[in-house]
């Protein structure tokens, strides 16, 4: 197989950013720098003129890099360059042929030369390259065919300092470089829905963090690792994330012991955005994510969101709202958190779930049972962000 | 404090024995199948392995094969024995008690083309005579039954089951299960009849990855793992030598003074039972009408009424006391136990099952810990419930 030495790195919607396209720009760069740590050699990553490349500086697996490249967003395209040192026109057409025999084992297929002079000096323009380089290959491979109007190969050619040749384009996440849209406190529950939502919105930039509700003796240690597991697998897409574990037993039986019991699911969850708003504005969110989808339960009806939206004043942000269960499910397979989180362990909201709880809730009379937390909920509350369990996932 | 009862899903190993297997790891780390010296030093655990447990069942050193536990062991002795036998007939008998490494091993040879039998038991877990004996017929080649329930510690009669399944048939081979039961009991395979017999090393004080699995000598049965032909072509693979020695001293140890050691186990079973059945609507499983003697030493199934198995368990955890939900093994899967089913245990029961189980090393005082821990957390949680 061809050993490439170098990446060019291809991103779209970076480059409409206007004035602020250096903040994308560089955002990609340490992303992509950070997703390269994880991977055994070392690299560097050049910024030059609108083009970003990931050269290698040593031995490397090639797989485990572009799957590195293929988990970062903002990413669109990733080809693997081969760089030629002596830029010679003999030189180079021998080089460009072999870099052919190499890459294509059958070549019977359309192609053509796609040119760029960034060196003024060199002694042809961009229009010759193209024509006498493609003369060359077909010379050299005469099953090839040009078609310059819509060619299955592109080659493309680009002489500066050195000469870039690639072909090969391997597609990218797309989206936006995460770190350029603000942060963001996701609500990880261990079920499906709420890891795919966390990617979802780290593909549109956003940075984020995590909490997670346990309460113990009603959820287990296992049921918190698998949460760890999950947000494992969600960095993989969007870099560190910072896992908050708060101890929610005492509030959940407060509730338990003070409100109907059909209306526990949404008193507590008015609680959990509470408390996540609460840990979010410390760390600078702005908005709140969870993995809530139209009707799929009770308290993901239309009347239910707007009970639990009104506990806080943060955005609450629902990437899947409008999903049907399968398309999250494909989704939570593609990133590979589906078989985490079908994983049986319990979590705090099915374990005194009501056989019968409120659908229709209203805002009137939840605020009314809430009344009878008066008591001790404040102090319940401080608590428990008092002895948060902080678990930095890398 | 804390307090580990939960020692029919594992034990923890002897000193002597992590230092038999540090001696393995460190100086006599060879091949035990190389020709030179180091071959030859690394063979010594394994023939004095032999020479111990051979000693304890009064059977002869080639009739033990070393496994990687329990497991391996059921696999070889039900699969190896089916696919040998399988022209005199393609009949197979066991309960509905059995561990999960009897029970899917018989649901593979069902795909097979074998037919099994799955004799019921009473509500002490003991198997249905009159049905077992019914069950077998021409065809039937195999009857494998468990020594001791893993779950409720029900001990099967097996002496007199062999006399009688025998005696129906005489070329029966019969298996027995004995994981939850070696190391509790002195067990002689051929003064019982018993015809292939599992092992596991971590249930007694030794380490995980080893058991043995008798086998009677000239016992018509195949191998299960081929190679470069170790143990005598029954169980190919490098001998796990750092496990069969820490599995020699576990044995040595645990039949030292082992009447003294089992009557010291039946002294905490009865005293747990003892305080722990003061304990509001706290029952005992599968011993009604039962003498202590006639159940395992070391397992106590208990059933909180009302409390979920899993939260009474996370809710001990969190006290430093460890037991079981139903059991270990099969804790993973949220079905419901087999055996607690099988002996006709109300399903709001079997989910208010826990198993608290004693070694050698359990103290009065940490059953006491376990005990207080109980009675303070009983009313809390059954104030929690789902409505």
């Amino acid at each position: 197989m061809m050993k490439y030495k170098a990446f060019l790195i291809k991103y779209a919607e970076i480059g409409i950013k206007g004035k602020n396209r250096y903040i994308f720009e560089n955002a990609l760069v340490s992303q992509i720098k950070c997703a390269l740590q994880k991977v055994d050699g070392s690299f560097q990553v050049t910024k030059e003129q609108g083009r970003l490349y990931v050269e290698a500086l040593s031995d490397y697996d090639y797989e485990d890099v572009t799957e590195a490249l293929k988990c970062v967003f903002g990413i669109v395209a990733i080809c693997p360059v081969k760089i030629i040192e002596d830029t010679t026109w003999e030189t180079l057409v021998k080089e460009v042929a072999k870099y052919m025999e190499e890459t294509y084992e059958d070549k019977n297929f359309t192609f053509k030369v796609a040119a760029k002079r960034a060196d003024k000096n060199y002694p042809y323009t961009s229009p010759e390259i193209c024509i006498e380089m493609g003369a060359y290959l077909l010379e050299q491979f005469p099953e090839l065919t040009v078609d310059v109007h819509n060619p299955e190969v592109v080659v493309n050619v680009e002489i500066r300092s050195k000469a870039y040749i690639y072909s090969v384009i391997i597609p990218g996440l797309g989206g936006l470089p995460v770190g350029t849209a603000g942060k963001a406190m996701v609500l990880l529950s261990g079920g499906i829905d709420s890891p795919v939502s966390s990617y979802m919105v780290a593909k549109r930039g956003v940075e984020v963090e995590a909490v997670y509700f346990h309460a113990p003796p009603y959820t287990s240690e296992r049921a918190k690792q698998k949460v760890i597991d999950l947000a494992k697998k969600v960095s993989k897409y969007t870099g560190p994330i910072k896992l908050h574990v708060i101890n929610f037993t005492e509030i959940q039986m407060y509730i338990y012991d003070q409100c109907p019991h059909d209306q526990l699911t949404i008193i507590m969850k008015r609680y959990m955005v509470k408390l996540a708003e609460a840990l979010g504005e410390k760390d600078g969110c702005l908005g709140l994510v969870t993995g809530e989808s139209i009707g799929q339960v009770a308290s993901q009806t239309m009347q239910s969101m707007a009970v639990i939206e009104e506990a806080c004043s943060m955005p609450i942000y629902r990437p899947v709202i409008a999903f049907d269960k399968q398309d999250i499910v494909d989704i939570a397979e593609k990133i590979g958190t589906y078989e985490i989180s079908i994983q049986p362990y319990e979590d705090c909201c099915t374990t005194f779930v009501a056989k019968h709880p409120v659908t229709k809730p209203t805002l009137k009379s939840i605020c009314k049972s809430e009344t009878h937390l008066e008591e001790k909920i404040g102090e319940m509350f401080q608590k428990a962000l008092d002895t948060v369990e902080i678990i930095e996932i890398a | 404090m804390k307090a580990y009862l939960d020692n029919a899903a594992t034990t923890i190993p002897f000193p002597e024995v992590r230092e038999i297997m540090m001696q393995t790891m460190e100086t006599d780390y060879g091949n035990p199948s190389s020709m030179h010296q180091l071959g030859v030093d690394a063979e010594k655990y394994i023939k004095n392995a032999k020479e111990i447990i051979a000693k304890s069942l009064k059977v002869e050193e080639k009739e033990i094969v070393f496994t990687s536990g329990g497991t391996e062991s059921n696999n070889q002795a039900l699969i190896g024995t089916a696919f040998a036998n399988k022209r005199k007939g393609m009949h197979l008998i066991t309960t509905n008690i059995e561990h999960a490494s009897i029970h899917n091993p018989m649901l593979f040879l069902e795909d097979c083309g074998f037919r099994v039998s799955y004799i019921s038991v009473d509500k002490n877990g003991h198997v249905n005579m009159d049905e077992l004996l019914d069950a077998i017929c021409e065809e039937t080649i195999l009857v494998s039954i468990m020594y001791v329930n893993n779950e409720i510690g029900a001990v099967e009669d097996i002496a007199s089951i062999a006399k009688k399944i025998k005696e129906k048939k005489k070329d029966l081979i019969f298996h027995v299960d004995a994981i939850q039961a070696y190391g509790k009991y002195p067990i002689y395979p051929k003064r019982m009849g018993i015809d292939l017999l599992s092992v596991s090393g971590h249930k007694i004080h030794g380490p995980k990855g080893i058991g043995f699995l008798y086998i009677k000598d000239k016992l018509k049965i195949n191998p299960y793992i081929y190679g470069g032909g170790q143990q005598r072509g029954m169980r190919s693979g490098t001998e796990n030598v750092p496990g069969i020695a820490g599995l020699g001293m576990a044995v040595k140890l645990i039949y030292e003074n082992q009447e003294e050691k089992r009557e010291k186990l039946y002294e905490l079973k009865q005293y747990f039972i003892d305080k722990i059945t003061l304990l509001e609507d706290v029952f005992i499983n599968g011993m009604e009408d039962m003498e202590l003697k006639d159940t395992a030493p070391h397992v106590v199934s208990v059933c909180a009424k009302g409390i979920g198995s899993e939260v009474l368990l996370h809710a001990l955890e969190d006290k430093g006391v460890y037991v079981s939900s139903g059991s270990a093994c099969s804790s993973n899967h949220p079905a419901l136990s087999g055996t607690l089913q099988a002996i006709g245990l109300e399903k709001q029961m079997v989910e208010s099952t826990i198993r608290f189980s004693f070694s050698i090393f359990t103290t009065k005082e940490e059953l006491d810990y376990a005990i207080v821990a109980m009675e303070e957390l009983l009313p809390m949680l059954r104030r929690y419930v789902r409505k």
